[in-house]
């Protein structure tokens, strides 16, 4: 009994493992879709109307709370500090012979702080965005109560297929697409220098992340081929989830840039770099950042390299805005190539809150999703003007990824994700303050103010 | 995110937030969820660490003394109770509660208690009067280093000199109040929601 029934397992491992190479890697490989995707996506936007309508109709029979607000809670003053202040100041008696200190304008600083309270432009970046309507995954279900015995059915459906059919078989394709990368990437590291060596390892490269969207049920959209990211530029994107990178490199080779891990993203860094040439760092090389910056110019400077990817937010934001960049990569002087990525949250939510999930679980969620779906712009490419910092320049490529992918463009840093704010932004506050109440001395008190 | 935030709050503390407050059902729902994104420690209550973690309050020259005001005398937790108590000052007025019935007492974010809230924030020892000292600390506050001691001592007298009119050098809340009359405080010391 014992025999056959492991015989029967080994049977269905095997027929599960050709269809899986025979039906999704191999055509994956060589870039064919066959339509599946195309069609389970299809599918499931029709299901997720579908709900969306019974829920909007339970709803209205209740209490109608809207779910989602896009314009947020409350309605926020436009006005600067100086107009705001002047504003206050107009009600009020003003005494001609003192500096233009009122009252009152505390009263300005007071509304401002409680605004923030309220609601806030940066701490709502670092969670998962709210939909607008539920979209049958649980983990996404905020303020939807119970609706109705069909919606619960197809959500429990969902729950079975999601967990018991496509988990499985997404995890299956990682591995393959992982061990793939590791074995040929070592394979080819054995060749001598050559354009054949460079050619396969671009296809062994590709191939692999063509795997890997596969096993995310990805759906990418590119738009704008004509500017993709040539060699010996710099291309640069929002962050969202280190997906980003299979989500890039499922259309052309990048050279990455890192730090070295351990474990097993150290086995696959370090067998990457053998077959073409990727940037890691070690964790103590990457606080210089004159070898930081002199490594990635070397690279740039080399014509038979591929593009650099670069995220200069430095971690990972949930897909509404784009914040700060940093200016590292904006200083070497390189043609920069600006990508915008967008992706659908109806159908997964790709964000990592690193700070709540570690790499496994956020990859479990990931391949218990619906689908990946996002579109990729290539904008065109850019370079640091006359007269211009680099400061300046990583602004302006800032608003033109946060134009075209539909971001909300700010200069908050990232790194307050974990940090506090630098005391220097308060240091601002005051100093404008202090100008406008210093402005309207008289002049023999003038002098004793300069600080 | 909060995926049980809502269902955390029951219908009858929502009912007596109403009450107390004038806020509506959904904006206290709203607020409810802040409250729970705030509150990382996950234990029903805000410190001030958890306010101080928003950067646009942290960069806010008198961010201290607003967060200050949430929590009450010698306490370092605030819950939703009372962080919807202190919101509901900046909650507009509207005109149909002017007519509400008088014996109810006064409401939260009635033109006198936004007055009051906003004297809270100089009255640091809460004696009920501003002295100049007080004045000078939070004239410090706002102006950060580029104003000298000289300077910001005139100011605070001038400010004194022009509010006080009982010769305390001191500025009462009576005296605070006369001295604002003509200030839409309505209008400038509240927060306008969307829904």
């Amino acid at each position: 009994m014992e025999g056959t029934s492991w015989d029967l397992a080994l049977v269905v491992f095997e027929v599960w493992l050709s269809v899986v190479l025979g039906l999704i890697v191999l055509p994956a490989m060589f870039g064919v879709s066959l339509g599946f995707t195309d069609l389970y996506v299809k599918a499931l936007v029709k299901t997720l109307e579908w709900a969306t309508l019974r829920i909007q109709r339970g709803q209205k029979e209740e209490d109608a709370v809207p779910a989602h607000l896009p314009n947020g809670i409350i309605e926020k003053d436009d006005g600067s500090m100086e107009e705001e202040i002047g504003e206050l100041r107009r009600s009020h008696p003003k005494s001609l012979a003192g500096g233009d200190f009122t009252l009152c304008d505390a009263f300005y600083f007071c509304k401002k702080g409680i605004e923030s309270i309220v609601e806030d432009q940066v701490t709502q970046r670092f969670t998962s965005e709210e939909l607008a309507s539920w979209n049958l995954l649980t983990r996404t279900n905020n303020n939807f109560h119970y609706i109705s015995v069909r919606v619960t059915i197809i959500w429990g459906l969902g729950v079975f297929i999601r967990y018991c059919i496509l988990l499985p078989l997404r995890v299956t394709l990682a591995v393959l697409g992982l061990s793939w990368l590791v074995i040929g990437t070592t394979l080819v590291g054995l060749l001598p220098h050559s354009n054949v060596k460079t050619w396969i390892s671009d296809l062994i490269h590709v191939t692999c992340y063509r795997i890997c969207a596969r096993a995310l049920s990805a759906r990418i959209r590119y738009h704008n081929k004509e500017n993709h990211p040539k060699k010996g530029g710099i291309c640069v994107a929002n962050h969202t989830s280190p997906i980003d990178i299979v989500i890039l490199a499922n259309d052309g080779c990048y050279a990455m840039v890192g730090q070295i891990h351990g474990g097993l993203m150290g086995v696959i860094q370090r067998s990457m770099v053998r077959s073409c040439p990727h940037v890691w760092f070690e964790r103590s090389e990457m606080k210089d950042r004159h070898a930081v910056a002199k490594r990635l110019k070397d690279h740039v400077a080399d014509k038979t390299k591929q593009p650099i990817l670069i995220f200069p937010e430095g971690t990972c934001i949930n897909n509404t805005s784009v914040m700060m960049f940093k200016k590292g990569s904006f200083d070497i002087g390189a043609t920069i190539y600006p990508v915008a990525i967008k992706y659908d949250p109806q159908f997964g939510d790709a964000f990592w809150n690193s700070g709540k999930y570690n790499m496994v679980s956020y990859l479990l969620r990931m391949m218990t999703s619906w689908a990946i779906v996002c579109n990729v712009w290539y904008l065109p490419p850019m370079s640091l003007q006359d007269g211009e910092d680099a400061v300046h320049f990583a602004n302006r490529v800032k608003s033109a990824i946060a134009r075209q992918g539909g971001l909300v463009d700010l200069f908050w840093d990232g790194g307050l994700k974990r940090e506090k704010v630098k005391e220097s932004y308060k240091e601002e506050q005051q100093k404008m303050y202090s100008s406008m109440i210093k402005g309207r001395l008289p002049s023999h008190e003038r002098q004793d103010c300069e600080v | 995110m909060g995926s049980r935030a809502s269902s955390l709050l029951r219908e009858e503390d929502i009912e007596e937030i109403k009450k107390e407050t004038g806020f509506s059902h959904s904006q206290i729902t709203r607020l409810y969820s802040r409250f729970h994104s705030l509150d990382k420690g996950e234990n029903g209550a805000l410190s001030r660490e958890d306010f101080q973690r928003i950067p646009e309050l942290a960069i806010n020259p008198l961010g201290d003394r607003i967060i200050n005001a949430f929590f009450p005398e010698g306490e370092d937790q605030v819950n939703f109770r009372g962080f919807m108590r202190t919101l509901a000052h900046f909650r507009p007025v509207e005109d149909n509660e002017k007519n509400k019935d008088p014996s109810a007492g006064e409401p939260l974010n009635s033109r006198n208690n936004k007055l009051l809230f906003a004297f809270r924030l100089y009255d640091l020892d809460r004696d009920d009067k501003i002295s100049r000292d007080e004045l000078l600390q939070v004239l410090r506050m706002m102006v950060g280093v580029n104003i000298s001691d000289e300077q910001l001592g005139s100011i605070a007298d001038r400010t004194i000199q022009e509010a006080d009119t009982n010769g305390d050098m001191c500025i009462s809340f009576s005296e605070f109040i006369k001295v604002l009359e003509k200030v839409d405080v309505e209008q400038k010391m509240s927060i306008r929601f969307l829904h």
